[in-house]
């Protein structure tokens, strides 16, 4: 494979390894100089990967070290060919630079890696949260994330709709006591027993 | 567009500058196709600032997908793009199936290029339709449901469902099509290609279409890749690149097809690259059913298909046989049914290249699944195409890089 090679020639030191799965090759990297080359791959005119197709992470908690892998699917849409870089980032110092000023469609699935698995991008230029409210707690996509939350441990901003919900039951037409007055009423105007007579009359 | 965004810049400078004008438009705004909040900064009526904010409908498909069997989790894969629901299901299935090294049979490869195709027309029916109510075009409205709901109504035949269908299978489809689909595809494809003039002349020669779409939101082909976008909204831009003849998967490099490229790259021409799509679709189901009466009576499945329900782990092959990928024989070993590895495959959805890449540790459901969804890149390309825009335009440019925020958020 041409691209292979030619990194091999040129950033020696930073390639981990090698592979192939399903008929894809992949290239596992040190994550120290991944946007030079992730720079070359865009800028070489021999190779020109210019099309991002996919920027995600995968978190391999308790099963490899380092823990998570940066994932970049890139495709060449001149010479049609495909290539995956995996970039390795460990657990204690979860920080990888950002090349979102190579493609800006990285942009958004860098503030989404960092959402989910709480990766930072170095350089991004606006690295918030994007799905998940901004002061939520915890980075959902990581395997010791559990899939039920515990009551006590729920978002604040749900607890506080929760809150308004119960606050604000009372109003609601179809939940009415009959005989008990609306909140916020003088009691003779709803009165049931008025009611009563009418339909006795 | 640079230079509307040049002089408000003098005016920022200069001491007469007010305060900037803040809209909020969503997340509950019937022009933005769903639950989309757009924090918008005027100057007058020109857009300075574009901010999306999405995660409105997020219902955390990938991590659910983790704690699923991977027949399972194909159902989330509804819940994505709900318009085409079948171009998901089929995109899933090929990744696992490429994972598996699964082959799957001629028939249901044919069955799932009409059924992906047909997804394709709903899908640019849909958008057409609302597209141009968003613009002012009520008609066209009324005309593009009528042909959707026959479309629907052969799904129902199809499967029993009509939006969600679920219909494919690891390794096949589900049923066979009978004589009465068959028959009444071979209707509609005689058909449709005289409905579709129906709604250009609705539209194409009206002023108004015209003046709304026309040179409006332009991007050129490079900044459309360097953004990301795909699908009808790159093609608009002169890039020629279709999955379908970039990486062909099932039949697609035996079927005769063109690729529908526009080169203004405006509203307008988004829009004569869906129409083109939606004959040469069209094209696409009329061949595939020429080929179906091929291959009469052959199987839709796979014979070595997994099971509905997977056993969570790894099964046990009770009787000596040839692995059929791995050619060792296997004999009363367990076995990984999906074995340890990795994938991403990418099909041509209706709305762009709808990419999976899904990691498999050798047990029965995924490690990590990944949707790499077109709308979700679409709406990140928004602020480049709006910003200079007049307010009113952003109507227009939503409409015409086809969003669906089920897609989005996931």
């Amino acid at each position: 494979m041409d691209a292979v090679e030619r990194l091999q020639e040129k950033f020696a030191s930073e390639i981990v390894s090698v592979g192939e799965s399903a008929g894809q090759t992949y290239i596992i990297v040190k994550r120290e100089k991944i946007f030079n080359i992730l720079k070359f791959l865009h800028d070489s005119g021999e190779l020109l990967f210019d099309h991002l197709a996919d920027l995600t992470a995968v978190d391999w908690y308790q099963k490899k070290t380092p823990r998570f892998e940066v994932v970049y699917n890139l495709y060449s849409i001149r010479y049609k060919q495909f290539l995956r870089i995996k970039a390795q980032v460990p657990e204690e110092d979860p920080r990888i630079t950002s090349v979102s000023s190579i493609w800006k469609v990285a942009n958004w699935f860098e503030r989404e890696v960092y959402d989910m698995f709480g990766i930072v991008f170095e350089g991004h230029p606006d690295l918030r949260r994007l799905l998940m409210p901004e002061d939520w707690e915890g980075f959902p996509l990581r395997k010791d994330y559990p899939l039920f939350l515990e009551p006590e441990k729920e978002w604040s901003g749900f607890k506080e709709l929760k809150e308004k919900a119960r606050r604000l039951a009372p109003y609601d037409w179809y939940q009415r006591v009959p005989g008990e007055p609306l909140p916020g009423q003088v009691k003779e105007e709803v009165s049931q027993e008025g009611e009563g007579h009418g339909t006795n009359a | 567009m640079a230079q509307t965004l040049e002089i408000i810049q003098k005016q920022k400078d200069s001491e007469q500058w007010d305060e900037p004008y803040l809209v909020n438009m969503g997340p509950q705004h019937p022009a933005t196709h769903g639950v989309l909040r757009l924090f918008l900064e005027l100057d007058g009526e020109t857009i300075v600032r574009c901010d999306p904010r999405i995660g409105y409908l997020h219902r955390g498909v990938e991590k659910l997908s983790e704690h699923r069997t991977y027949s399972q989790a194909m159902v989330l894969t509804d819940r994505l793009d709900y318009i085409a629901s079948a171009a998901n299901n089929v995109g899933y299935c090929l990744a696992v199936e490429k994972l598996m090294g699964l082959e799957v049979p001629r028939r249901a490869q044919i069955i799932r290029v009409i059924v992906c195709e047909m997804a394709r027309i709903a899908s640019h029916l849909l958008w057409l339709a609302t597209h141009a109510l968003d613009i002012g075009a009520m008609t066209v409205f009324l005309y593009c449901f009528r042909d959707r709901e026959w479309l629907l109504d052969i799904f129902e035949e199809i499967c029993g469902a009509r939006l969600t269908v679920s219909y494919p299978r690891i390794g096949g489809v589900r049923l066979d099509f009978n004589q009465k689909i068959i028959d009444e595809l071979y209707r509609f494809t005689e058909e449709f290609p005289h409905r579709i003039p129906e709604y250009e002349t609705l539209i194409d020669v009206n002023r108004i279409w015209l003046k709304r779409t026309k040179g409006v939101g332009v991007i050129s082909g490079e900044e459309a890749v360097n953004l990301g976008l795909t699908g009808p909204s790159l093609r608009g831009s002169g890039v020629r690149y279709d999955l379908r003849r970039a990486r062909p998967y099932l039949i697609y490099d035996e079927l005769d097809f063109e690729v529908a490229v526009e080169f203004e790259g405006d509203v307008y021409s988004r829009y004569r690259v869906r129409m083109k799509e939606m004959r040469e679709a069209n094209k696409i189901i009329r061949q595939c059913l020429d080929k179906l009466a091929e291959c009469e009576g052959e199987p839709v499945i796979a014979e070595d298909a997994p099971d509905l329900v997977i056993p969570y782990g790894k099964i046990k092959r009770p009787e000596p046989a040839l692995h059929p990928k791995r050619g060792y024989l296997v004999k009363g070993v367990e076995v990984p049914i999906v074995p340890e590895g990795e994938v991403y495959f990418a099909i041509e959805a209706p709305k762009g290249e709808l990419g999976y890449y899904i990691v498999s540790d050798g047990t029965g459901h995924p490690w990590r699944v990944r949707i790499r969804a077109p709308s979700f890149v679409h709406i990140s390309a928004l602020p480049a195409l709006s910003e200079g825009q007049m307010v009113a335009d952003i109507i227009a440019v939503i409409g015409s890089v086809d969003i669906v925020l089920g897609e989005c958020d996931r």
